[in-house]
């Protein structure tokens, strides 16, 4: 079960949004100053369609723009049903307003889960399709024929058989007045003209000529400028600084403390930056201050057998395990990991007496104008959040704390300032994924096959503190996803031993969530199982996937593209994985070669997925990719450590990331489906590192069950 | 004393110290917001600009060392033949995700192109991976790299 899984939602109970069917569908007109002033008001059927006279419709963006393509596949399910082209439409960001906005599945106005194409799919069709019915009507009513006697086509109302036509820009008026259809009928799939038809990304051209804006691009009228420094040591805090160098540099105008940081405020970013870096400032590094990285990693392995909570319970694993032994164990580490989204965190915040902006980019619109209140004290509608292109969000800006901590520096600032984090902060101050642990024991039957499969998963709750209602007695139901494996396994057993990270180093989602978490152990762990069984693993895989046939069908199409049956040369290898979360299918097969020098090379990477009715075929192709390329990473280098109560790294030289010629071919290929969509900006993450891993042992006979890929020495055994 | 900057052909004259690296004065005191922050040492290539024709990593290079030298930036990379070509090639692949690195891909590609007609994967590496991105685009930059050069 999914992070956010539909059902799972809905039977806890916190789906308090808006409904799928008739969400926002209210004749409600937003102000538009320019338009009230030239005399004529857009028509707005809904919150997400505003129709000039003249000009292009805009269409309102319910979840935000970090690269995953949204936008454009927003804009396309739009397009489908308002019987318009993607060029005669322009986007706009939603403002803050979680009772227009928010995801239908989440109840709330985020951007996560890989659930915004899952949650607006019919409501965005329907939003579509009610204004298209009522400019038909519109039309309809003043030529004095039915409605049934017209089409929409192209931005237009055309009589069927007849010459009258009119540009919906013509039929606003009419249209308003319109009554908002209750029920609304949607195209079948196969009548799709612009679903499931590749189409170019909406907002290429602005990021190819520079003129795209990112949080970090606001320039309100009168801005200044600030670098910080937060304390490195968890929960530690300013316990002096001499103003006088920092206030020396040209250009710097104040110095800000706040408990946890000092901030340099100045006319541009880089005079901020010299003036903090002429600082020399006194830190009280608190309790944590002596917290070392052996210290973390022997509380988790003493965590393995200390106390845990139990999840799936079926069969009986105990019984099972007497009867058949030998029991076989393995313990998988993984390490602690950043976000490194290539936008560095930033907030800019402008603070009066009756009112205070933020120009951020967020993933969650409603908890970032709460903590602007929270610092302030002002009421939630005195806070106004202009939201921006996110550059890369990940999970990092699943969080405000950035926001929280502009805000209290904005404070004491005239006019609105921008807080720039270096490199450095963004990487010492992230909402990590913290370690995480398992334990997988299994027993075989006598074919070969597993009969009992425990898993025991260790590490923190994020869900805990990030949103209760996923969790459930005290077991996170994120970090337990998938923990049992898709596989037909009579007995399974999964518990949650919860250990956090220490005091002020905070925990957060991670792209992929708890599927990056628990894939790798299961996909290992069965890969493992193969080889005591001496059955090949794909074939192994096979037998236990009859029930699942949609993941089996990928699987079947990964081998199949990754020429699984061809033998490979000594010293060459290929790993499965298999990815169900997200309303998605997905099966990865890595190809490494491993040389003479002990060293390895991925050599490509072969990906099927069936994500269900597919919106734009070339965002799959791109999302995929993407979250190869981001699992590639952490599986090859993700790694920080925590010395003296303080991450160790800070940088792309000592935290470094993938890069173009490390990158191997990447091939992806959809299994056609009509199912309800999938999620695809997170799918194609978890299987990276078991699928190396297993690559690896399938090309020199080594299992490595840590975390990044140790590198040193992969010499044949 | 100020520093006379000409950027993508226009003049500015900015009072800043001379160690103050170029990147912030485009971006702050000009407000040239194309050009991006990544991480401050040169090592992701987002605040890659062109300075006397050839690319630098802005967020280094003090902004005395720019003054008198002609500077393009993603904003102006259109108006060259190459940065022309690469933009087009950018749009057809549709190489951008998030697009935050992409300026500096762009600005990176342009250069590699306007030395190198007919780059191999080889070449491609070893001058874009100085650029960073975290989306994983490069399959697509690499792509659209090989496509501008032909043509």
């Amino acid at each position: 079960m999914s992070i956010f899984d539909r059902t799972a939602v809905s039977r806890r109970g916190f789906l308090i949004g808006a409904s799928l069917t008739g969400a926002g569908l209210v004749i409600g007109f937003r102000p538009q100053p320019a338009a009230a002033q030239a005399g004529a008001q857009p028509f707005a059927p809904n919150a997400f369609i505003r129709i000039p006279p003249e000009g292009k419709i805009t269409f309102v963006m319910p979840a935000v723009e970090m690269g995953q393509g949204i936008y454009t596949a927003v804009a396309m399910m739009l397009a489908e049903e308002l019987e318009v082209g993607l060029d005669q439409v322009v986007l706009e960001h939603a403002p803050t307003d979680p009772k227009q906005y928010a995801n239908p599945l989440l109840g709330d106005q985020i951007t996560g889960g890989s659930l915004s194409v899952r949650g607006v799919y019919e409501q965005m069709r329907k939003a579509g399709a009610a204004g298209r019915i009522m400019l038909v009507a519109a039309a309809a009513r003043d030529w004095g024929v039915s409605p049934d006697a017209c089409k929409a086509e192209a931005g237009q109302v055309v009589e069927t058989g007849g010459s009258r036509k009119a540009a919906y820009g013509n039929l606003i008026a009419a249209a308003a007045s319109e009554a908002v259809p209750q029920d609304v009928p949607l195209k079948p799939a196969s009548s799709y003209r612009v679903i499931g038809k590749p189409a170019r990304r909406l907002d290429s051209p602005e990021k190819v000529n520079g003129t795209a804006k990112f949080g970090i691009d606001a320039r309100p009228d009168g801005v200044s400028y600030a670098a910080i420094a937060i304390c490195p040591h968890f929960n530690g805090k300013v316990r002096a600084v001499d103003e006088a160098p920092a206030m020396a540099v040209k250009g710097v105008k104040k110095v800000v403390r706040i408990e946890e940081a000092v901030a340099v405020v100045a006319d541009n970013t880089g005079a901020a930056r010299k003036g903090l870096a002429a600082l020399s400032i006194d830190w009280d590094p608190g309790p944590s201050g002596s917290l070392a990285q052996a210290e973390l990693e022997r509380l988790m392995d003493q965590a393995i057998d200390g106390k845990a909570l139990p999840h799936v319970n079926e069969g009986d694993v105990t019984k099972a395990e007497a009867e058949h032994g030998p029991v076989h164990e393995f313990v998988y580490r993984m390490p602690i990991l950043t976000h490194s989204a290539m936008e560095p965190m930033n907030c800019t915040v402008h603070v009066r007496a009756d009112g205070c902006d933020v120009w951020v980019g967020t993933q969650i619109m409603s908890r970032a104008r709460q903590a602007a209140a929270d610092v302030t004290g002002l009421p939630l509608e005195k806070v106004v959040v202009h939201n921006h292109l996110l550059g890369g969000g990940f999970g990092r800006r699943l969080d405000v704390d950035g926001i929280t901590l502009a805000t209290k520096i904005a404070k004491q600032v005239d006019g609105p300032v921008k807080v720039t984090w270096s490199r450095e902060e963004d990487i010492r101050h992230d909402c990590y994924r913290y370690l995480n642990y398992s334990r997988v024991t299994a027993t075989l039957g006598a074919d070969g096959l597993p009969v009992s499969w425990r898993h025991r998963v260790i590490g923190p709750s994020v869900m805990a503190r990030w949103l209760p209602a996923f969790t459930k007695d005290g077991v996170d139901l994120d970090q337990m996803a998938g923990a049992e494996t898709p596989y037909q396994i009579p007995n399974r057993q999964t518990d949650f031993a919860r250990h956090e990270a220490p005091d002020g180093m905070l925990t957060g989602n991670w792209r992929g969530v708890g599927a990056t978490r628990n894939i790798p152990p299961v996909e290992c762990g069965i890969d493992e199982l193969a080889g005591i069984a001496g059955v090949d693993p794909l074939e192994y895989r096979r037998r236990l996937l009859a029930h699942k046939p949609r993941l089996l069908a990928a699987l079947n199409l990964a081998a199949e593209k990754a020429g699984w049956s061809t033998a490979l040369p000594k010293g060459k290898g290929r790993g499965i994985a298999l990815a169900e979360d997200f309303g998605s299918f997905a099966a990865m097969i890595a190809e490494v070669t491993v040389g003479e020098d002990g060293k390895f090379k991925t050599d490509r990477i072969v990906c099927a997925v069936d994500c269900g009715q597919v919106i734009n075929p070339d965002t799959v192709e791109a999302q995929i990719q993407s979250g190869v390329v981001y699992g590639l990473s952490a599986a090859l280098y993700g790694r920080i450590t925590v010395e003296n109560g303080a991450v160790v790294e800070g940088n792309f030289d000592d935290a470094p990331v993938v890069r173009i010629h490390e990158t191997p071919p990447i091939e992806v290929h959809i299994v056609p489906s009509t199912e309800p969509p999938g999620g695809i900006g997170e799918v194609g993450t978890p299987g990276v590192a078991p699928s190396l891993v297993n690559a690896i042992a399938a090309a020199t006979g080594k299992r490595l069950r840590t975390w990044p890929i140790d590198q040193s020495d992969l010499r044949r055994v | 004393m100020p520093y006379n900057l000409t950027v993508n052909g226009k003049s500015y004259a900015v009072d800043v110290d001379g160690d103050i690296p170029l990147l912030w004065v485009l971006r702050d005191t000009i407000g040239l917001t194309g050009t991006k922050f990544g991480c401050g040492i040169a090592m992701c290539g987002a605040c890659t600009v062109h300075v006397d024709g050839l690319p630098v990593r802005s967020c280094i290079l003090p902004v005395s060392e720019a003054a008198e030298k002609p500077v393009t930036t993603i904003e102006a990379i259109g108006e060259t033949p190459e940065g022309k070509k690469i933009q087009a090639a950018w749009l057809d692949i549709d190489v951008v995700q998030c697009g935050y690195c992409q300026s500096g891909q762009i600005m990176s590609a342009t250069a590699l192109l306007a030395t190198n007609s007919s780059p191999t994967d080889a070449d491609i590496d070893a001058v874009m991976a100085g650029n960073i991105c975290r989306c994983g685009t490069y399959p697509r930059i690499r792509a659209a790299i090989k496509q501008a050069a032909r043509g």
